[in-house]
């Protein structure tokens, strides 16, 4: 990074960074593919949209903030349980389920931001992580509501804008999911790519140095742990709303877990790192899976440790190197 | 030569047709992998047996089976690939299921695409309500407790004292067996709900000792659990023979035995299977197992087994028809001899109706052994029967 001749002001540094690239448009056209390529693989597909947008808002925190975090899935829990019991309780209707699921996951994303804000690094790890399981036994010890260990029955989304059913192909839930993560991808790209994305990269690099010009460092990190926090339980919602189930996995140690690996597969601090991320990690798994039901975490394994060795910066991160410089995306 | 072509073009459209109507497609979906990987391969390796024993044609149809792997606890996954099976693999029928929260999800698949589903393993009762296509080939975590209940109440437990898992399957079990124990004349002195990984029993077992109960109701869903347990009762001097301990097949289950050694000496479970049990179409299955996979087979394996043998059965009595109300239709009232012993599908719940055995755990030969001390035959789910 860091200002070149080219740029005349910060402000226009900013500006060059977020124009859209070639490689970008295509890529979102390219998503929607699969309506017409593999109509068999749309429940599939649905999925992988969903874990994107999981792994995106993981990003946020990780890949631009510096913050580890092992419980993610924290968030992505309490956004699956209020759109299930929003829908089983008062209505269906998805739309105002995933406003609600939002609004609640941002509320303790901002009430946790304040603890997270004072520590880094180990610290940070042990928090997050003791915050997930304390969500997972939460939802367990409240088994009358949240159903326990069976799982949320009773869950019902009713159709998209009282027209367009939820299918068993899956058509409606891979328009839906891919709709929400598009839209927060948006939202995402915007504030990387805005002055406080940069004092975010800032932090994460030498945050002693931010101080030291006057930057809120715990502002900051408060400000985009919560922002993380909403699409992460946006995330969580999709995924009650598109399968009509929750059960306490989507709070479990090994959802968060299984995101960073996500994550680091596809290239951290990318953004598209989490969705090329998602896409790698869930066909693998699929695939390997039909190929070996029983043996297939193996060539998972392979997978990883090949990424891991020669592609140190994720699947994109090699990727970039492959690409004409000219098409690059300068971060 | 246009003849020969259209010749061949008959002949190859009969081909698809006749290849096309004489397959019934099975998609299982079971855990191959994770912590509940040993479970599921057990019960798939029931249902291969039961397969390699029949062969693969049923009614003129060659059975075809699809494995998915569900990874554990994951009802999202169970119902993405039930319905991928259904309108990808155009599967006719759905099986396995051993973990509660999957069959769930997967039962409005069933009810939506009409397709039979069979759940060979997962307890919990509310599971076959779910679809109108769906049938169960284990048990009911509430049938076991419900037999347990009567059975103490009728030989002599008057006062009982209640130690259980405080989570969904423990307090399913518990409530059956509280129901049916005081209807029929016991009294509950006491009840504590542990958590669920708890690891040292001293004080709960103390606590029990102490209302002075004639049996100690114990819960546990298994795994290391029953050890600890054991280990308790033997510190804190609970004699067997003077206080009962009573609980579900887990509590002695055969691993569960290895770990207590001597320390189960005594206990008294209520099991739907167990490869001990004395029978000579068990001794056969055991037998054939065994030469299979070198191993015991497992309630888990007995779920898989008769599982297919529904399917197998349904399949015959419906001629060979693969829709889901054809299959139901046929499945309903399906009595047979299995290696567990008399079973049969309850045409109003399309659960099973099955004997309940009551075991202590014995010394025979050196060895540990449930063996078998009464039978509770017919059982029937308590909690389907109450909600008519």
């Amino acid at each position: 990074m860091g200002l070149s001749a080219a740029d005349a002001s910060p402000l226009a540094h900013v500006a060059r960074r977020a124009a859209w690239r070639p490689l970008e448009v295509v890529f979102w056209l390219l998503t929607l593919l699969p309506f017409w390529l593999t109509p068999d693989y749309l429940q599939l597909a649905s999925q992988i949209a969903i874990t994107a947008l999981f792994a995106i808002s993981l990003d946020l925190i990780l890949g631009y903030g510096g913050l580890v975090s092992l419980g993610h899935a924290a968030f992505f829990g309490l956004g699956a349980y209020a759109a299930g019991l929003f829908s089983k309780h008062l209505w269906g209707e998805p739309l105002s389920g995933l406003l609600l699921a939002a609004v609640i996951a941002g509320l303790f994303g901002y009430l946790l931001s304040f603890i997270i804000a004072r520590f880094r690094g180990l610290a940070l790890i042990m928090i997050t992580m003791g915050v997930g399981q304390l969500m997972l036994e939460a939802a367990n010890s409240a088994g009358k509501i949240t159903g326990g260990a069976d799982g949320l029955q009773g869950v019902k989304t009713w159709p998209l804008f009282n027209a367009i059913r939820f299918d068993l192909y899956g058509n409606t839930a891979y328009g839906y999911s891919l709709a929400a993560l598009f839209l927060c991808f948006l939202v995402a790209r915007r504030i990387t790519n805005s002055p406080f994305g940069l004092s975010l990269q800032g932090i994460r690099e030498n945050s002693t140095r931010m101080l030291a010009i006057g930057a809120p460092n715990n502002a900051h990190v408060r400000r985009i742990f919560t922002i993380a926090a909403v699409m992460a339980g946006v995330a969580g919602a999709l995924l009650t709303q598109t399968t009509e189930t929750v059960s306490l996995e989507t709070l479990s140690f090994q959802r968060s877990a299984d995101l960073l690996v996500v994550l680091i597969l596809g290239g951290v601090g990318r953004l598209y790192g989490g969705i090329i991320g998602a896409i790698i990690y869930m066909v693998a798994r699929d695939h390997f899976s039909g190929v070996n039901p029983q043996y297939w975490y193996f060539w998972i394994g392979m997978l990883l440790i090949a990424v891991v060795v020669f592609l140190p910066n994720g699947i994109l991160g090699g990727a970039e190197r492959l690409v004409p410089k000219a098409w690059r995306r300068r971060a | 030569m246009r003849r020969l072509l259209s010749g061949f073009v008959a002949v190859s459209a009969l081909l698809v047709a006749t290849a096309a109507q004489a397959q019934v497609k099975i998609g299982l979906i079971i855990s191959y992998s994770g912590q509940f990987a040993d479970t599921g391969i057990q019960l798939d390796n029931g249902f291969k047996l039961y397969m390699k024993q029949k062969g693969d044609t049923v009614a003129g149809k060659k059975i075809e089976v699809i494995r998915k792997d569900n990874g554990g606890i994951a009802p999202d996954v169970a119902k993405r690939l039930a319905q991928e099976l259904v309108v990808r693999d155009k599967v006719d029928i759905l099986g396995g299921f051993e973990l509660t929260p999957n069959a769930l999800a997967v039962g409005d698949v069933s009810a939506e695409a009409k397709k039979f589903m069979v759940v060979m393993n997962a307890a919990t009762s509310i599971i076959t309500t779910k679809s109108p296509y769906m049938s169960r080939t284990s048990v009911t975590t509430p049938m076991l407790n419900d037999a347990m209940g009567r059975w103490a109440a009728k030989n002599g437990v008057k006062k009982a004292y209640t130690l259980v898992s405080d989570f969904g399957p423990g307090h399913d079990a518990v409530a059956a067996f509280k129901e049916a124990f005081t209807a029929n004349g016991g009294t509950i002195v006491g009840s504590a709900l542990y958590p669920v990984a708890n690891m040292d029993f001293g004080a709960f077992v103390q606590a029990a000792k102490d209302t002075n109960p004639d049996a100690i109701y114990i819960w546990t869903p298994g795994g290391t659990q029953p050890a600890a347990i054991g280990k308790a009762l033997n510190e804190r001097g609970v004699d067997t023979s003077k206080i009962k301990i009573l609980g579900q097949d887990e509590l002695t289950g055969v691993s569960a035995l290895k770990s207590m050694g001597d320390l189960g000496l005594g206990i008294i479970t209520a099991a739907h299977y167990d490869y001990n049990l004395q029978n000579p179409l068990n001794e056969e299955f055991v037998k054939a197992f065994r030469a299979e996979y070198n191993r015991e087979p497992d309630i888990f394996a007995i779920g898989g087994y008769d599982g297919a043998q529904l399917i197998y059965k349904a399949l015959e009595k419906a001629g060979g028809k693969t829709d889901g109300e054809s299959l139901i239709a046929a499945a309903k009232g399906m009595a047979w001899q299995s290696p567990r012993g008399p079973m049969s599908i309850d045409p109003e719940t399309r659960d099973m109706i099955e004997n309940v055995y009551i075991r202590r755990v014995e010394k025979v030969n050196g060895e540990l052994r449930n063996v078998t001390i009464d039978t509770v035959p017919d059982q029937k789910d308590p909690v389907k029967a109450k909600m008519k």
